[in-house]
């Protein structure tokens, strides 16, 4: 069977007075019906841009989609014209973003923002449209949701905005969500209430989900399969089970090594990635971790790793491959020496 | 730094300090009034943001303070500094009561105790260069004069990890993680016996938080510091703290040493709070026990009566909505304010 979505060679930039941006870099991936997909990665390695590439939403200019594919339900989204696009967007492929008061019309009731995509994209009736309207609301858990139709956005709790958003991404039957850190603004407990109900509706509803955070552990608890970001890049991509019980790129492996656990013996001391993640303007040539790689060889500093399999739906982009119980040895980007940390 | 007086850091460490401790905080209230009227201004309410909370810090430990946004937690660090003047209740430090101090007096306890932030970014002024924003304490408390203050700007450059050159540059010039360095060394210049930390790296990334969480436990060892370390993220918490309180709307919920909060908490919201931090491994995320809590935090406008936990909490009894729980010792230091306990 055809993925649900197929991401194929994307490449999206940004022009500015610096230079040339490359936020995402050759990105290529599918998700399937029904799967949920981490994607991760820490701040500025082009997990939004790839999102919003593929809702076509890239602010043109500074941005442009200058290569690729994002194939949906058997159709190339970048061929497609403006109609076309809006046909998709909150309606076959929701949406829900980190911060929900910028994504809601702050004038308007939520029963209003509600019905209104509804009415369009469902063809229902007003007394139609607003019945599924509360229908949602209570799914995702709110209170009293008929009365709360008539309220607006302010008058809901950041939890409470974020379960809104994910009623109104649901309300159109999506095959696929895009959650852009859901929950980063949000309090563990109440992180906790949003991902179980974003996990149990997609689960019932046999919705794909792809979600986005720089949560290591979010992404182990809820997510099917993994991909890893770095610098523009997808580095390392495999199940979710396979890429934290077996890290083959030095990043990925770094990552999981640098995080203080709760279920571990406490460590004298952490052990944290040397350096910071390179500027998109200037990348590094040849694999684009090596300035702070531990396992780097000399090759690593010239030739660009490709994305190679390590193992059943597993690959990585690495010359060495480590294994995560493999030592390396810590370069001396030391930040005495001025390399940014 | 060489005329720091050492005290063993390894006293706090054990846990089995004799000395007497260095701050203690008793039935402490800080309240924010809320004013109304537009010429004349009356206080119609009192936002409880600190509300009867009492603990010890024992010299040269690590007290972590945890808990959801809005609980109190800032507000608890900036009245001990007496950055806020407490609305009641005693905060010592080395014996005095410090809200009973004023004017250069205060000033001389101020120079003991520092504060590092949360924001690398707000909390730099952006005009300053890097060795003005590092000498600004001296020069406050009329320390180190002429090129010795040069000199000292350097060498604590040096200790936390920066060239000294970069004293000539501006804030904008560096990453988040070296921001967060420079805003150490400005707390240290003036070497302080006690640090507030507050959230220091809540906004940085994961790679780069696992490097100033080492550099802040290596300057504890090398200069006898005393940490209140104040953070929502309990993994981090637990890494770095020998003991731990846990913060709800304005009161603590338990209070113990670091394993026993983690291996054996005791109260509901600790229970909850610790369940809802997802932990990277799949495997063990599938079989994890899961407290989700209903609801959000009520305001510390308007408090529940009795516990302020009981809206929230799955085994709440009739008493728990009349009667505040008593915060009592179970023995050998484990704090908890809990009827059910
Ligand atoms: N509108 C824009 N103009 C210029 N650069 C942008 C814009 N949006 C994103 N970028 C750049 O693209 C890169 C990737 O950003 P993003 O996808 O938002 O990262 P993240 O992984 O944190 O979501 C970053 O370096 C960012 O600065
Ligand atoms: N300067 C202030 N004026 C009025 N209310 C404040 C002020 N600072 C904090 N508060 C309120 O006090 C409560 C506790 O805030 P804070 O100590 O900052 O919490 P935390 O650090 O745990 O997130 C919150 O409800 C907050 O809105
Ligand atoms: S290719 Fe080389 S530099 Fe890049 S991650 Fe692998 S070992 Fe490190
Ligand atoms: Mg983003
Ligand atoms: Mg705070």
């Amino acid at each position: 069977m055809a993925p649900l979505l197929e991401i194929k060679n994307l490449r999206t930039e940004f022009r500015t007075d610096e230079g040339l941006v490359k936020a995402v870099n050759g990105v290529s991936f599918e998700v399937a019906a029904g799967e949920t997909l981490g994607l991760v990665g820490e701040s500025g390695c082009g997990k939004s841009v790839s999102a919003l590439s593929i809702l076509r939403l890239i602010p043109d200019p500074p941005g442009k989609i200058v290569a690729g594919e994002i194939i949906f339900e058997g159709q190339d989204i970048l061929k497609m014209n403006d109609d076309e696009v809006r046909a998709i967007r909150g309606n076959r492929i929701g949406m829900v973003f980190q911060e929900p008061m910028t994504s809601l019309n702050p004038v308007l009731t939520i029963g209003r923002q509600m019905t209104e995509s509804i009415e369009l994209h469902m063809k229902l009736d007003k007394e139609g449209s607003r019945k599924r309207a509360v229908e949602l609301l209570e799914m995702v858990g709110i209170p009293e949701a008929g009365r709360r139709l008539s309220d607006y956005p302010h008058q809901f709790s950041g939890g409470m905005r974020q379960r809104v958003m994910i009623a109104m991404a649901l309300s159109c039957n999506p095959k696929l969500i895009l959650a852009d850190e859901p929950t980063t603004a949000l309090d563990v407990t109440i992180q906790a209430q949003i991902l179980e109900i974003l996990a149990r509706l997609s689960k019932e509803l046999g919705t794909a989900v792809i979600i986005i955070t720089h949560n290591l552990g979010v992404v182990a608890r809820y997510a099917d399969r993994v991909n890893v970001m770095y610098a523009g890049k997808i580095i390392e991509t495999a199940t979710a089970a396979e890429v934290y019980a077996n890290p083959r790129h030095p990043y990925t492996i770094g990552l999981l090594k640098s995080v203080p656990r709760l279920d571990q013996a406490k460590k004298d001391r952490l052990d944290p990635i040397e350096g910071s993640p390179p500027d998109l303007i200037n990348l590094p040539s040849g694999c684009s971790f090596s300035p702070r790689c531990r396992y780097a060889i000399d090759k690593c500093f010239v030739e660009e790793p490709p994305l190679a399999s390590v193992g059943e739906n597993h690959y990585a982009a690495c010359w060495v491959l480590p294994t995560k119980d493999m030592p390396g040895t810590v370069q001396t980007v030391g930040v005495a020496g001025g390399a940014r940390a | 730094m060489t005329t720091q007086t050492s005290t063993p850091a390894t006293a706090g460490r054990n846990g089995a300090s004799g000395d007497a401790p260095i701050v203690e905080v008793k039935d402490l209230k800080l309240y924010f009034p809320v004013t109304a009227g537009f010429i004349l201004q009356r206080k119609v309410a009192d936002v409880k943001a600190v509300d009867g909370i009492s603990f010890d810090i024992r010299r040269g430990e690590t007290l972590g303070l945890v808990g959801e946004s809005g609980c109190g937690k800032s507000t608890t660090g900036r009245a001990i500094l007496q950055l806020y003047r407490p609305t009641a209740g005693e905060v010592k430090f080395e014996g005095q009561d410090l809200t009973k101090v004023k004017g250069g007096a205060l000033r001389r306890y101020r120079r003991k105790m520092q504060m590092i932030f949360q924001d690398p970014y707000a909390s730099l002024d952006p005009r300053m260069s890097v060795g003005r924003i590092i000498s600004e304490p001296l020069a406050i408390h009329g320390l180190a004069k002429g090129p010795a203050r040069k000199q000292r700007v350097q060498e604590l450059l040096r200790v936390v990890g920066l060239n000294p050159a970069f004293a000539s540059r501006f804030p904008h010039e560096f990453s988040g993680g070296q921001r967060q360095r420079i805003g150490i060394a400005r707390a240290l210049a003036v070497e302080p016996d006690f640090i507030v930390c507050d959230e220091p790296v809540s906004a940085l990334d994961v790679s780069i938080q696992a490097q100033i969480i080492n550099l802040l436990e290596e300057l504890q060892e090398e200069f006898g510091l005393t940490y209140l370390f104040i953070a929502h993220d309990l993994s981090v918490v637990r890494h770095i703290s020998d003991r731990v309180a846990v913060m709800y709307l304005g009161h603590i919920m338990e209070l113990t040493d670091r394993a026993e909060l983690y291996e054996n908490p005791q109260h509901p919201y600790t229970k909850a709070l610790l369940s809802a931090v997802p932990i990277p491994d799949p495997e063990l995320e599938r079989t994890r026990e899961r407290i989700i809590l209903h609801g959000d935090v009520p305001s510390p406008l308007h408090p529940p009566s009795g516990c302020v936990f009981n809206t929230r909490c799955p085994i709440a009894v009739e008493e728990c909505r009349e009667r505040l729980p008593e915060w009592r010792d179970l023995g050998n230091g484990h704090w908890v304010a809990c009827h059910r306990v």
